[in-house]
């Protein structure tokens, strides 16, 4: 005889599921503001003590911004190919292949179609932990395909860039996914559709100098890293430290290149709202 | 390692180097793979000089080690590793964007400035024309000696570069010009005033507006092709490489200090990175290759001019046939179809 005896039949929480962002029961902030993860979700991951935007992926931003996380995704399935045969300290399929198995995803960003309080809207979200959220032919497939989706249905294109920049493994390949999403952007352009871009920390390189600055408007959460050349590249260039808060959002907006900051919390009703103005 | 011509011929003596100087006229720097190749001919320069001063004949001598030069110089051209063409697209001796305008051209009026904050100097730009035709040229320029190099800032544009090309490319779009734009630089410059202006915002504008230029627009990589700062002017209805040249989104230095996290993979991220003309070609990135004169372009500038403004020509016979947004249309068509996926 059991000694606990279970009232509910069968526990069928997925793993998917069971599995909270950030891993652990606690999270610490890097000011060390100690916060339960469960407390954090429902915070939009924005520690309360001291405003904290915890690094989050695609899962958790269209939790975020989709109603009642309902959601259609588009090209699921899309992973990488091996073009170059690039080979470094280890070939970049096993690369690959590594990364899906401990990420539980096929690339570095995730296309979603669906509402945002009852708006149509397109998003797609970057994850940072494939690769540092690398952008190659993957990622530029499915943001032209977003855009086309846009474009097709005329709603509203979302981008929320998280990213290192362009993914060496892919070289070439990689450089000219700058120029795809550009080419797909001016199209959207012209037809007049929305195209919101979302910087997140960080947004560099390769995404900054294409999808990422290209928005009718331009946005990023708080003390985001932003910029096109990586913090350490331009120290060594110059020979010199740089100025605090360089490359901060509140100094990319201080220099006219964002339209506002947003607070993760608030992110969703002010995109409704903006979305709601130009609609009326 | 390279070897500069009058210092280097290892020979003592004032008056040796002096004699050096005048048979060789034009001493290019060598290359570390060049070496055997240079040693030859300074060595038939050598059996000239003494076959005049002494008056005898070592013409059969001269002759042969002509031929023998010959195919070296095809052995070694012919069958380059990625990372000697890297070097050879970095030759202190190769020429520039303005060597090769001022080339083409009868008549060049150079533009300057943004209208916004200043001029760069790593960006050139202006109009010209080409067998009568005018044609508005936009290029990176590096320097040839330190003063210059400094001035021109190594051919990295700062954002004000990029806004400069922007503006001459809208220009040409006005007065219905065809746009034809030189690349050669290491990269956009990484700094601070770079940051503050926009480097990202100047680039990624100018690939959106590049796709909406409503005349023919020609980019050649002359030189170094690195990354977004290259691509920043090489969105067109044509994209060329010279023979020598790397165009990648990482050079090959770098890419070994973040892949290998250390400065002495270059040679194998170059190999890795298949940067190259054929490697870009045969992976259907760019859509043609101009070959080079033996040697590389700076062994003959004028041979290498008349073959770029042969492409430029040709380019322009096929895309005057389109209409503008037709054109326009398989412009993104052709970069849209770049990138391999599995699905």
């Amino acid at each position: 005889m059991a000694w606990f005896k279970r009232k509910d039949a069968g526990i069928k929480t997925s793993t998917e599921e069971k599995k909270d962002t950030p891993d652990g029961l606690w999270y610490k902030t890097p000011k060390g503001n100690i916060i339960h993860t469960r407390e954090l979700k429902n915070n939009s991951y924005v520690c309360p003590d001291d405003d904290y935007h915890v690094k989050i992926g695609s899962k958790e931003y269209f939790e975020i911004l989709f109603d009642d996380n309902q959601f259609t995704e588009l090209d699921k399935d899309m992973t990488s190919g091996d073009p170059l045969n690039f080979v470094d300290s280890k070939p970049y399929t096993t690369r690959i292949k590594d990364t899906i198995a401990k990420t539980k995803l096929k690339d570095a960003a995730r296309t979603g179609v669906g509402k945002l309080n009852g708006l149509d809207i397109v998003i797609t979200c970057m994850d940072f932990n494939f690769i540092g959220g690398s952008m190659g032919s993957v990622v530029g497939e499915k943001i032209s395909r977003a855009i086309d989706y846009a474009l097709k249905n005329k709603i509203p294109f979302l981008m929320i860039s998280k990213s290192g920049g362009a993914r060496m493994m892919e070289a070439g390949f990689s450089l000219m996914q700058m120029a795809k999403t550009s080419a797909k952007l001016s199209l959207l352009d012209e037809a007049g559709i929305p195209y919101i871009s979302l910087m997140t920390d960080p947004t560099t390189g390769g995404v900054t100098a294409s999808y990422a600055m290209l928005g009718d408007f331009n946005i990023a959460e708080p003390g985001a890293l932003i910029g096109f050349a990586g913090p350490r590249v331009i120290r060594e260039t110059i020979g010199k430290d740089l100025p605090k808060g360089f490359q901060s959002a509140e100094f990319v907006l201080e220099h006219g290149f964002l339209d506002f900051i947003i607070d993760r919390r608030q992110l969703k009703n002010r995109l409704y709202t903006l979305l709601n103005l130009l609609r009326s | 390692m390279v070897r500069y011509g009058i210092f280097g011929t290892g020979q003592a003596g004032n008056q040796k180097l002096i004699i050096n100087f005048v048979l060789l006229k034009v001493q290019f720097m060598v290359l570390e793979f060049e070496k055997p190749i240079a040693d030859l001919e300074h060595k038939i320069q050598e059996m000239i000089h003494l076959a005049k001063g002494k008056n005898i004949d070592l013409s059969e001598d001269i002759k042969s080690l002509e031929e023998k030069l010959q195919v070296l110089k095809k052995e070694t051209f012919h069958n380059l590793t990625r990372w000697q063409r890297v070097q050879l697209s970095r030759h202190g001796d190769r020429p520039y964007a303005l060597d090769y305008i001022y080339e083409m051209t009868n008549d060049f009026i150079e533009l300057f400035g943004d209208r916004t904050v200043k001029d760069d100097k790593a960006m050139i730009g202006g109009l010209g024309d080409i067998d009568g035709r005018t044609v508005m040229f936009v290029g990176q320029q590096k320097g040839r000696n330190t003063k210059q190099r400094q001035e021109r800032n190594f051919g990295m544009a700062n954002p004000e570069g990029y806004r400069k090309a922007l503006r001459l490319m809208k220009m040409a779009e006005k007065f219905n010009k065809p746009i034809v734009t030189l690349i050669d630089t290491p990269g956009a410059f990484p700094g601070i005033e770079a940051e503050e202006r926009g480097q990202g915002e100047a680039i990624a504008r100018n690939l959106r507006e590049m796709f909406k230029l409503k005349v023919p627009v020609i980019c050649i990589i002359i030189g170094e092709g690195a990354s977004g700062g290259a691509l920043g002017i090489a969105i067109g209805d044509k994209v060329y490489m010279l023979e020598n040249t790397w165009y990648s989104v990482i050079s090959p230095e770098s890419c070994s200090s973040i892949l290998w996290r250390s400065w002495d993979y270059k040679e194998q991220a170059a190999e890795a990175l298949k940067l190259t003309g054929p490697d870009m070609q045969e992976n259907g990135l760019i859509d043609a290759i101009i070959e080079e004169p033996l040697g590389g372009a700076h062994r003959n500038m004028q041979d290498m001019a008349v073959r770029i403004k042969q492409q430029i020509s040709a380019a322009l016979a096929e895309l005057d046939k389109m209409k503008p947004e037709k054109r326009i249309e398989k412009r993104i068509e052709k970069f849209c179809n770049m990138g391999i996926v599995n699905e």
